[in-house]
């Protein structure tokens, strides 16, 4: 299961296994776990990705703007993401970013809203990113 | 009795004059200096908040002819919210983030006099929930002050720009941070705090215009004694409030200690009345089941969040207050300006105070009593509550738009206003020519969806998810420019506007109301039918206020542009619906193609030989 390596579009198929993505290995990025994984159909997503658009809602959405879209002064996390892996993306929440002296990123380490959800947010962000997720709020899927 | 205290005054006032230390009076600086129309003295134009000028040079017959006479960057790209403030022949302009201050001598080409460039910590930006922008700098005696995003409040020498004291209002790393202009009352500066995304517990504060040293402080919530309570005499509603500590009853555990009321609007101030007027803003979390007390909306009404207060200026007791949106469930942040005005009001004339809520209503109350006269829907897709009602100052709502109601987890759609308000800090005016308010707003209507969330100090405290889109079934825009008329509570005409008006307004003598646009026009119509006269683009989209001024006989126009604010967002959001077709994406292609970032100070004047002297 962990060395799969999963290309996150085409986690779809398999994402319903891994919604509970395995640690990666301390300093090895060799064997880095699989980003978390996500599922949609349509506007319909898996439990974790739809607790990550609402996780998003509370912490990132008053900058980063709603659907992940940006804002005048905070990126488009549906583009950010298509590039920035997941341990850049971990790191970036968890120590903050300061891009310039005007522009910073808090860090959301002692935010446990933030923190104890962070794949959820991930899958979400890279269901908007990559995954064809439309705007507004997705439906759980097999309801 | 008339001739009696005619006689008695020559002889009674040297007296007292003698004796006494000179009556406090207002600032007699900010008085003399707000009185003169040449000035634009303080960011509302004076302590009524009415922003409005009596100079006409500039008239409805050649504003058409209006070019720009001095532009300069701002060295800012960020949202640039308030004005540039004038006072003789000189400008005070302000930035966003590190809150930069400039003095320009007009005598002199504007060349730059003196610059302030604040060190503020690094990771203060972090926590400004809505862009790092600053609403402007005050002036009086010789002093300016600066609200800086870090909570100092500085004292800048008006002629060297050389720091004379600075004194801390909060701590950035709970959240708390600074948005709004200070005000000069008497020997006081008024100031407030934002955070209220942050849980952070709001007040107003007033320090000592010589020293910096903190007079008094009122919060929003909590017991009596810390909001400046007497349930004796303090009233609401005309009647005083009777039961004791509602600041803390009206939570559940300790809520109130992270409960918001900020207070990052504008205030206003009545020298005669010497009370000053201010919004607190919404309660923490957005989620209203966990501030419900037991699980029920009866006796959790929050307080004082969402409030007017009118505070005597000498030791912010409060007089009065009055809660808009008992127990908030769409974020209906209270802080607008309240517009001190003297109107006719059912054959009487009154002194009152005219608040366009966040919630999208116009509330009108005696100002001296704080009893209410009138409370009507500015934007006619309001929808939340049916109306107010007079007797007991409530909004009726309908139940369909509770997010309380629908309860957590579950998605309250089609709520108007959205979390923007019907306005938001953008200042209006109201001429008393026309006896009518000149008014930016926003038509945007959200689905919100509450949820639970944990607080933790300097941390996001939301607690909820909303999309936001333009009212279905009306123009498609999502803003109007309105002219109202808050004798009757109605709105006279209303002007579609692409985006939501985020600009503060301005009225004048010359029969014009001037406002700006998100995509960076500056906009004179006409104030009896909203005719359109004149409009010109400035380099970025415009969130700040149109200001005027004369100079050497000449009437001016100054605007500080900077998309930005919480209208940056509220644009990328405004087109996220599924009605729209166009998708978010679109949407804020289509912002890109209309505006960008760029902070710049545009004056715009009429060729020589147009218009009359200013003055009259």
């Amino acid at each position: 299961m962990r060395a799969t390596r999963l290309c996150v579009t085409t986690a779809a198929i398999t994402a319903g296994l891994l919604l509970h993505s395995v640690p990666a290995s301390a300093g090895d990025a060799q064997t880095a776990a699989a980003p978390p994984a996500f599922r949609v159909d349509g506007d319909r997503v898996d439990p974790g990705t739809l607790n990550g658009y609402r996780r998003y809602g509370n912490s990132c959405q008053p900058c980063h703007g709603p659907d992940a879209i940006g804002s005048s002064f905070a990126p488009a996390l549906m583009n950010s993401l298509k590039t920035m892996d997941y341990p850049t993306f971990k790191a970036t929440v968890t120590a903050g970013r300061m891009a310039s002296p005007t522009s910073v990123m808090p860090a959301f380490k002692s935010n446990t809203d933030v923190m104890t959800n962070l794949d959820d947010i991930y899958r979400y962000l890279s269901a908007r990113a990559v995954g064809g997720l439309p705007p507004g709020r997705p439906h759980k899927l097999e309801e | 009795m008339r001739s009696v205290l005619t006689r008695m005054l020559p002889i009674a006032l040297p007296l007292a004059g003698a004796l006494l230390a000179p009556p406090a009076k207002a600032n007699d600086d900010v008085l003399k200096n707000s009185a003169n129309p040449a000035n634009w003295a303080m960011q509302l134009g004076s302590y009524s908040g009415q922003r409005f000028s009596t100079l006409r040079q500039i008239d409805r017959d050649n504003v058409a002819a209006l070019k720009p006479t001095f532009t300069m960057e701002t060295g800012l790209v960020r949202g640039h919210e308030g004005g540039p403030i004038i006072i003789g022949s000189t400008m005070y302009i302000h930035t966003p983030f590190p809150n930069n201050v400039m003095a320009l001598d007009m005598a002199n080409g504007f060349k730059v006099k003196w610059k302030y460039e604040p060190k503020q910590a690094a990771d203060v930006p972090a926590v400004m929930c809505c862009d790092i922008v600053n609403r402007g700098v005050a002036v009086a005696e010789g002093k300016v002050f600066l609200m800086q995003a870090d909570n100092t409040l500085v004292a800048l020498d008006a002629e060297t720009g050389k720091t004379v004291w600075t004194v801390k209002n909060g701590d950035h790393t709970k959240g708390e941070t600074s948005t709004a202009a200070p005000v000069v009352v008497k020997d006081k500066v008024i100031v407030g705090v934002a955070g209220g995304e942050f849980g952070v517990r709001g007040h107003l504060t007033a320090y000592d215009l010589n020293t910096g040293k903190q007079v008094w402080r009122g919060y929003s919530t909590g017991p009596d004694s810390e909001v400046l309570i007497d349930p004796a005499k303090t009233t609401m509603m005309g009647k005083p409030i009777g039961t004791k500590d509602l600041g803390v009853s009206t939570w559940p555990a300790d809520g109130w200690k992270h409960g918001g009321g900020t207070t990052w609007g504008w205030y206003t101030y009545d020298p005669k009345l010497n009370l000053i007027y201010y919004g607190t803003g919404n309660p923490g979390t957005w989620n209203p089941t966990q501030r419900a007390i037991n699980g029920k909306r009866e006796g959790s009404d929050n307080k004082w969040s969402l409030s007017i207060m009118a505070r005597d200026a000498d030791t912010g007791a409060l007089k009065w207050l009055f809660q808009k949106t008992p127990f908030d469930e769409w974020d209906f942040d209270g802080i607008n300006e309240n517009m001190l005005v003297d109107q006719e009001m059912d054959g009487k004339m009154r002194k009152v105070l005219v608040n366009f809520d966040r919630n999208g209503f116009a509330y009108v109350l005696d100002r001296e009593t704080g009893e209410l006269l009138r409370a009507d829907k500015y934007d006619p897709v309001v929808n939340w509550a049916t109306h107010v009602d007079l007797k007991t100052g409530k909004p009726q709502l309908d139940m369909k738009y509770s997010t309380f109601a629908n309860g957590q987890d579950n998605v309250t759609e089609n709520v108007c206003p959205s979390a923007l308000g019907s306005k938001d800090q953008q200042p209006g005016s109201y001429s008393p020519e026309a006896k009518l308010f000149f008014m930016p707003t926003n038509h945007i209507c959200m689905d919100y969806e509450p949820f639970q969330v944990s607080y933790a100090a300097g941390q996001p405290f939301v607690g909820a998810t909303l999309s936001m889109f333009p009212a279905k079934n009306s123009h498609g825009g999502m803003g109007n420019f309105i002219a109202y008329d808050a004798k009757v509570g109605k709105i006279v005409w209303s002007r579609p506007e692409r985006f939501a008006v985020w600009s503060g307004a301005l009225v004048t003598s010359g029969g014009i109301a001037f406002y700006g646009t998100l995509e960076g026009f500056v906009v004179a119509v006409d104030q009896k039918d909203g005719h359109e006269l004149w409009r010109v683009k400035t380099p970025s989209g415009v969130i700040g206020n149109i200001n005027t001024y004369e100079y050497e006989g000449k009437q001016y126009i100054a605007v500080l542009s900077g998309i930005g604010g919480w209208a940056g967002i509220g644009l990328a959001a405004g087109l996220t619906g599924n009605t729209d077709g166009l998708g978010a994406v679109g949407a804020h292609a289509e912002l890109g193609n209309h505006t960008k970032l760029g902070g710049v100070l545009t004056v715009f004047g009429l060729p020589d030989g147009l218009g009359k002297r200013a003055s009259n």
